[in-house]
């Protein structure tokens, strides 16, 4: 039995060292990953760090050149029609028919999707003030969003995928999204991948994170079991040093002299000890914010990719 | 319940909440048999994952501060503190050698220190939730 088979009841999407070049360019360099059911998974990383690259993939909008991905249990470039009705998806770039009016739009896109919910579709409508005979070309930035998100929503879709949804957007619009998505798990089973440059929308919605770094996934882990495993600690030592103690699972050091403070990824036993085994003493500590811990991450990943 | 989260601290968006209500309790803003919100509505209201809201609703009741009621709900608990005096001499202690650090270092008199607080008290007893501090 292959990985993928009869895991569509656990992870509703799996990639198995999933890569992707464009030319000379590293989109995705052996991508692992699941993302369960009911789960929130946040993916995170700058600009060009390869999300939007996976979440095609996710949508068989691209093939897999070496490994392979699986949404709910089915290749999405072999079965488009099989996985895309049952996922909601609003792009960053939200590319709506121009021409059209809203009322028009949402007639439109109901009938690709059986699972359309009129009522529901109505209460969003309602709810995001969205004008049926507005020409879409007329829309703010924020009604534009609003209306995708509508779209991606109404035919109550099992996976719901957003690419940076709330960029460029202003704080309202921004909140109608991040309820949208705890709303959309709230109802049993539901699952959302969202991409974020915004760690702490992430960190306040997911509950599974994966940062990802050039096209490889530096940290994938639930949101709390990475807080828990993130410290700031500062250490002091009896005689001035020139450069930080060497303890293993720091991953960026600064200081000078007597007192050296880390970003450790680890357990606090393993700091305390090895903090003895270098002569120091454990001074201070401090939990770290998503946005910290990434920081550390990707200005050390190399270090973590020579551990790993 | 006014609640409010911040992600930019790194204190885990749960503990935040635990913390919170013990303040609103403390304050008398929340009082015993007072109904908490419901898991869903307060995750909304803050814009944080549900599962986050439930763990802090955990926390909350094995601290004997809400509990669970047979239907349905969660309710501000009616017994008093749960700690034993040692554990609540500990965790002001604590504060105390926090607060004496700080006096310390900026050279205030601990009988200045002492006049503070006396004065502070007056204040709260006088104005019963005003010159507090949110805590988190």
């Amino acid at each position: 039995m292959t990985p993928h088979e009869n895991a569509d009841r656990e992870a509703v999407i799996q990639t198995q060292d999933l890569s992707r070049h464009f030319g000379d360019v590293t989109a995705l360099d052996n991508v692992t990953l699941t993302v369960p059911r009911g789960s929130v998974f946040g993916l995170v990383g700058v600009n060009g760090a390869g999300k939007t690259t996976l979440i095609r993939h996710v949508l068989g909008l691209l093939k897999a050149q070496a490994g392979s991905i699986r949404v709910f249990g089915l290749d999405p470039v072999a079965e488009p029609v099989r996985v895309l009705a049952r996922i909601g998806y609003l792009a960053e770039e939200n590319d709506l028919p121009d021409w059209m009016r809203v009322g028009e739009l949402l007639r439109y896109t109901r009938a690709f999707y059986p699972t359309w919910d009129e009522s529901y579709a109505e209460a969003l409508r309602r709810t995001f003030e969205l004008d049926l005979n507005a020409k879409v070309r007329h829309l703010s930035k924020g009604q534009r969003a609003r209306t995708g998100l509508l779209l991606a929503l109404a035919h109550c879709p099992e996976v719901l995928v957003l690419d940076e949804p709330s960029s460029g957007l202003d704080p309202i619009v921004r909140r109608d999204i991040l309820a949208a998505i705890i709303r959309t798990i709230s109802d049993e089973g539901r699952t959302v991948l969202f991409s974020s440059h915004l760690l702490d929308e992430v960190e306040r919605v997911s509950d599974h994170v994966a940062m990802i770094h050039d096209g490889r996934i530096v940290l994938c882990d639930r949101t709390e079991a990475i807080k828990d495993s993130h410290r700031e600690a500062t250490i002091r030592f009896d005689e001035p040093r020139g450069e930080p103690p060497s303890i293993p699972g720091a991953l960026a050091w600064s200081g000078a002299a007597h007192e050296w403070t880390a970003v450790h990824r680890g357990s606090p036993d393993e700091l305390h000890a090895a903090t003895a085994r270098a002569g120091g003493r454990w001074v201070h500590q401090r939990a770290l914010s998503l946005d910290e811990i990434f920081v550390a991450h990707v200005g050390a990943e190399n270090l973590v990719s020579a551990e790993a | 319940m006014q609640i409010h989260i911040s992600s930019s601290d790194g204190v885990p968006i749960y503990l935040q909440i635990v913390n919170q209500v013990k303040y609103l309790v403390a304050a008398g803003r929340l009082n015993h048999g007072e109904e908490m919100p419901p898991i869903r509505a307060l995750a909304e209201q803050l814009l944080i994952n549900p599962n986050t809201v439930a763990r802090a609703y955990r926390e909350l009741e094995t601290a004997g501060i809400v509990e669970k009621r047979r239907t349905a709900g969660t309710y501000v608990a009616q017994a008093g503190s749960p700690l034993s005096r040692q554990q609540r001499r500990r965790i002001l202690q604590e504060r105390v050698d926090a607060l004496l650090a700080e006096s310390r270092q900026m050279d205030v008199p601990t009988d200045d220190l002492i006049q503070l607080i006396w004065q502070r008290d007056k204040h709260m007893t006088t104005w019963p939730t005003g010159g507090r501090h949110d805590p988190a």
